[in-house]
């Protein structure tokens, strides 16, 4: 393969070759590699074009943290994700990567020009250059921005994936495999405790697979870790890979989302793509070490420019050199050993630039018996390469000044500012940090969870150090739960311990201000942009970040935010504890939307609540409507009526003989028990207590603050049993009001209170046949005007079945609704159906009963009424038990405000000219040449074209609208302005004689 | 996902269970022909809206049903005790150092 491949290295299997491409260019890698490391291998940096300023980027990490490196994957059609770290994305023969964010393409890129124009683009720049014309804004700058700057671009395709999720629940949770995980794990299982171990990479060990040549335990680093992982299993560990611990919730919950087919060249089609887990943990350990941080300095962007930890990643776990000449540049003596690796494998290291100036001795000597330059007390002040860095500018630096520059050929530089822990999870519990002075970075502090941290996410630095500090967290964690255990101690030979200084951007001999010194590669923050930040007043770190955008993109500033406070720190005379951290989020790494849906997507998205009668409306063509998470029979086409045409044909049939309608979704609900009468007169304004049993009222409910909160009929079927009904979609909340009361203001009354809504089919016969088709079917129950006049309900069967008979009506019309058990539904309903053939018999939908209601002024609560109306806005003042002492609502009925004048009231429009339909929802105007903005005094709440009035009805809500009768408003539409008159908001057969047999 | 304790129930369940129902402790007057339009707008609107420990409502709404009380601090979202609807208010301050 290429000359950057190391024959025999690292973890990758040489002897399966992969083939994928990138910008339709075939690559070569093998098994086990990542984008990113196949790309080295061939010797490609060049992997991105920056978000704001197009410039050339490549791989600065090896690994999730990654800010530049992002590419759109792609497996056929659906399947194509942007903005994928090529760090993370494990390759597979046939897998199609695509650069991003540059045209025409990624070498060449016209919005690299955006780089010329860096000054335009300083901090702050949406606040500033925008601001004026506010056209321009959306005609220019927006559409030139969002075009120029970027990230990938979002598939446009459904995503043919699925998606699952799954709860666990386990004894002790470590996150991070790596040395502190392991020996977490190994003291937390060993001591007999559940214990699940995830990591984010495709297997364990974290940082030791970059370290083959530690000894642990007299063994070989990865023998120990095959080994420890063999006897982790062996215990029971659930041991979860290439699953990523995305955030910490309360009370130990923390979200997994574990990847499942991206790695793979077939999928077997079955398998999720990603499954999501919610652990509940008794004891959480934080496992998750540390992120090297870059150093700031003029062009430490160019491809080639990389962290010195993962340069030694991509040698020993990938065997990859990513270049032939390094210089390494750090302030942090772990890059030294990187140094040492790379040269070992054949990599000339021209020089290692330590800003300190006095080095570790034993490194020294390490790096002299190399032969390798070292140039203590330097700093870098630039670099040089369009699209790959091929030389750096090293100054010496003394105190504050900095001296003359010689110039050193490369092919890459790596660098190190030192390491971060990584805390975003234990940030997500609120958990407090505490600045280390020594360490100059935060370390955990106050603990909000039941969590340890081990490892290098607590400072601690070197294998043994992380191995003894993991054995003793995964005791400690145990020990909680009541399991003692003595944690294992382990000696570690060819151990990397070291230590670092921590910078602000480094010193230059060039002018500052034109540096390009990059804090967040991801959103081309720069140091340069920091400073003007603090300069322009910004103070709080919140609104330095904000300002800059520093942090701001998917990788939420895992590399750039101790650089940006180091630099926020010195702009403000501030130390940095005082200047404070900005908020970790979850998730941690970018997740898919698909694994937050897992299951619930189409048509489990959300319930569709079918009543019993709906196959049969489905069966002949109805169209339907949603009504809360019902779906209703709308209107039934016939013969390619519109919906108009069968609305009129319905509600004529209606009044002329009969039709019938499946109301079976109105909420039931049974009140029964010694207290139900003074229960329903508590609740309702009505009195309940001389309703006969077999008789019927119309309910009204009121919230305690006097306005309509639901209605519906309720039929008293002995002295102790009312089966209520209420509106279809205000059913649960009825019911929740009705418990709430009973349970916490009167829990002295002896009451039930028990949902029927889904255990009743509900068949209502309206029309004056209506009586015809039901009554054959009626046994026990005499179904003259006398034995069961309008507003009686009986037990009785129906067709057979056990039924509650209302004699009710919601059309005007002389109307019955049939309760029968809702597996009797459809029988019924087919009965009634071919009964009434010989009277024309006509099934009709939710618009017509809408029709038939509004012609005879019968409200609908929640569409004629909004929460802000009273029984008397809603002419319903008939409906309120004056005499009770009390009830839901009645001391709300006596505020101010409810017994004000003017207060909108429902009444009927009718348009002057009888032909046009207002808009449900329009305002109303007394006005209509009064200067905009008008004053709005009301708006229609109910429109329909009546076929019984001829003409189109409508109600609204409008001040003062009884005191109005007979006076002309105006509803300014956008072409027009129309003219209508104040009625009474019944259209159809005032007297009611309709209702009578 | 809090956890919370039904006192019903006397079990642990997640939060997915139960619904919020509002603050604790605010009876609905005897007699509210007595009280004034003040009064009574007090009892409909004003709630104390503290930061800290919080009296409310919860309801284990996907479970028994009951309503019950809650001491839940809103800074931290950690629930300091959870109580049947009928026992006395607990004092804050053993509260406080009971958490302790
Ligand atoms: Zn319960």
């Amino acid at each position: 393969m290429s000359s950057f491949r190391v024959s025999g290295r690292g973890r990758v299997d040489h002897t399966q070759p992969i083939q994928f491409t990138f910008d339709g260019k075939k690559i070569k890698g093998f098994k086990g590699d990542t984008v990113a490391s196949a790309l080295l291998a061939n010797g490609i940096h060049l992997m991105g074009r920056s978000f704001k300023y197009h410039r050339p980027r490549g791989a600065v990490t090896a690994g999730s943290e990654e800010p530049n490196a992002l590419v759109g994957t792609r497996r056929g059609p659906g399947r194509f994700e942007p903005n994928t770290r090529a760090t993370v994305q494990e390759i597979w023969d046939g897998l199609q990567v695509n650069s991003q964010n540059r045209y025409p393409s990624l070498s060449f890129d016209i919005g690299a020009i955006n780089d010329k124009a860096y000054m335009l683009f300083s901090a702050g720049f949406y606040y500033k250059t925008f601001m004026w014309p506010k056209s321009f804004w959306d005609k220019v700058y927006e559409p030139f921005i969002r075009a120029a700057a970027g990230l990938g671009v979002s598939p446009t395709e459904p995503d043919p994936d699925h998606y699952a999720s799954r709860y666990l629940h386990t004894d002790v949770l470590i996150i991070g495999a790596g040395p502190a995980g392991l020996a977490a794990a190994l003291s937390a299982a060993r001591a007999g405790s559940r214990v699940t171990l995830v990591d984010e990479n495709p297997e364990a060990g974290g940082s030791l697979l970059s370290e083959p040549s530690a000894q642990i335990e007299d063994m070989p680093a990865w023998d120990w870790v095959g080994k420890t992982v063999a006897e982790l299993k062996e215990l029971g560990v659930k041991l979860m890979t290439r699953t990523t611990a995305i955030g910490y919730y309360h009370q130990n919950m923390v979200g997994l989302c574990e990847k499942l087919t991206d790695h793979l060249a077939s999928p077997d089609g079955e398998t999720p793509r990603e499954r999501m887990w919610r652990v509940r943990a008794k004891q959480v350990v934080l496992a998750q070490g540390a992120l090297e941080k870059p150093l700031v300095f003029d062009g430490n962007d160019r491809p080639g420019v990389m962290l010195a930890g993962s340069a030694q990643t991509y040698l020993n776990r990938y065997g990859v050199r990513v270049g032939d000449k390094a210089v390494i540049l750090t302030s942090h003596d772990s890059a030294w050993y990187a140094a040492f690796d790379l040269a070992d494998a054949g990599t000339t290291i021209a020089a290692i630039v330590d800003t300190r100036a006095e080095p570790n001795a034993d490194l020294v000597a390490e790096a002299t018996k190399r032969g390798i330059r070292i140039m203590a007390g330097h700093t870098v002040t630039g670099t040089e390469g369009r699209l790959r860095v091929k030389s750096v500018r090293v100054n010496p630096v003394t105190g504050s000044s900095v001296g003359a520059p010689e110039v050193i050929g490369c092919d890459c530089l790596l660098m190190s500012g030192g390491w971060t822990p990584s805390l975003h999870l234990f940030s997500h519990t609120k958990g407090t940090l505490a600045w280390d002075e020594e360490r100059q970075t935060f370390l955990p502090d106050h603990k909000a969870e039941e969590c340890e941290i081990a490892g290098a996410g607590r400072g601690l630095w070197g294998i043994e150090a992380v191995l003894n500090d993991g054995a003793a967290m995964g005791a400690a964690a145990v020990k909680s739960l009541g399991k003692d255990i003595a944690p294992a101690s382990y000696t570690v030979a060819n151990d990397r311990p070291g230590t670092g200084v921590s910078h602000k951007e480094l010193p230059t001999d060039l002018d500052a201000g034109k540096a390009r010194a990059f804090v967040d590669y991801q959103n081309d923050v720069t140091a340069k942009d920091l400073r003007l930040a603090v300069r322009e007043g910004m103070r709080s770190i919140e609104h330095v970040k904000r300002y800059t955008t520093n942090g701001m993109a998917t990788d939420q500033g895992k590399m750039s935010n101790i650089n940006g406070l180091n630099i926020a720190s010195d702009a403000l005379g501030v130390p940095q504890p005082k200047v404070g951290l900005t908020t970790f989020r979850p998730p941690y790494t970018p997740t898919t939307f698909g694994a937050f849906c897992g299951y619930h997507k189409g048509s489990h998205f959300e319930v569709t609540r079918k009543t019993p009668i709906d196959s049969w409306a489905e069966e002949n063509g109805a169209a339907y409507e949603p009504v809360s998470l019902w779906r209703r029979a709308w209107y039934f086409p016939k013969d390619g009526e519109d919906m108009h045409a069968a609305v009129d044909r319905e509600c004529r049939a209606t009044r002329a003989s009969v039709g019938i309608f499946d109301a079976s979704t109105l909420g039931k609900i049974e009140v029964v028990g010694p207290d139900a009468v003074e229960f329903m007169n508590r609740m309702y304004t009505n009195p309940w207590t001389k309703l006969a049993p077999g008789r019927a009222r119309y309910g009204l409910l009121l919230g305690d603050d006097g306005f309509i909160r639901d209605d519906g009929v309720i039929g008293r079927l002995a002295d102790d049993r009312f089966h209520v009904t209420t509106t279809t979609g205000g059913a649960a909340r009825v019911l929740n009001m009705m418990e709430d009361y009973l349970q916490t203001e009167w829990p002295d009354l002896d009451v039930w209170l028990t949902s029927t809504t889904e255990q009743w089919a509900t068949i209502a016969l309206n029309g004056p046949n209506a009586r015809k088709v039901l009554e054959p079917f009626v046994e026990g129950q005499d179904m003259s005007d006398e034995a069961f006049p309008h507003m009686s309900v009986s037990e009785c069967r129906v067709g057979g079945f056990p039924a509650r008979l209302f004699r009710i009506s919601f059309t005007g019309e002389v109307g019955f609704e049939v309760n029968v058990p809702a597996h009797a539904g459809r029988a019924l309903w087919e009965m009634l159906y071919e009964a009434g053939k010989k009277y024309d018999i006509c099934p009709y939908g939710t618009e017509t009963m809408h029709v038939l209601r509004a012609e005879k002024g019968y409200i609908i609560v929640g569409q004629d009424t909004d929460g802000t109306v009273t029984p008397h806005d809603a002419g319903l003042s008939w409906a309120i038990g004056k005499m009770k002492p009390d009830f839901v609502g009645k001391r709300g009925l006596a505020r101010p405000d409810l017994v004000a004048e003017g207060r909108k009231q429902l009444i009927g429009l009718l348009t002057e000219d009888g032909k046009t339909k207002l808009e449900e929802g329009a305002q109303i105007v007394l006005d209509p040449n009064q200067p905009k903005p008008m004053k709005m005094v009301g708006h229609v709440t109910s429109s329909y074209h009546s076929d019984a009035a001829g003409r189109p009805i409508a109600m609204a809500l409008l001040e003062d609208g009884f005191n109005r009768m007979g006076e002309t408003i105006y509803i300014p539409m956008p072409d027009r302005v129309i003219k209508a008159q104040v009625t009474g908001t019944v259209f159809y057969d005032p007297e009611g004689a309709r209702l009578k047999l | 996902m809090l956890l919370i304790h039904c006192p019903y129930c006397n079990q642990t369940l997640p939060e997915a269970e139960f619904t919020y129902a509002g603050e604790a402790h605010i009876a609905r007057p005897a007699d509210p022909s007595s009280v004034s339009d003040e009064e009574w707008r007090d009892f409909l609107f004003i709630r104390t809206n503290v930061k800290g420990p919080h009296y409310e409502r919860w309801r284990h709404f996907h479970g028994c049903g009951r309503y019950f009380n809650a001491v839940r601090d809103t800074v931290s979202d950690r629930f300091l005790i959870t109580y049947k609807t009928d026992d006395p208010r607990p004092e804050l301050s053993k509260l406080l150092e009971k958490s302790k």
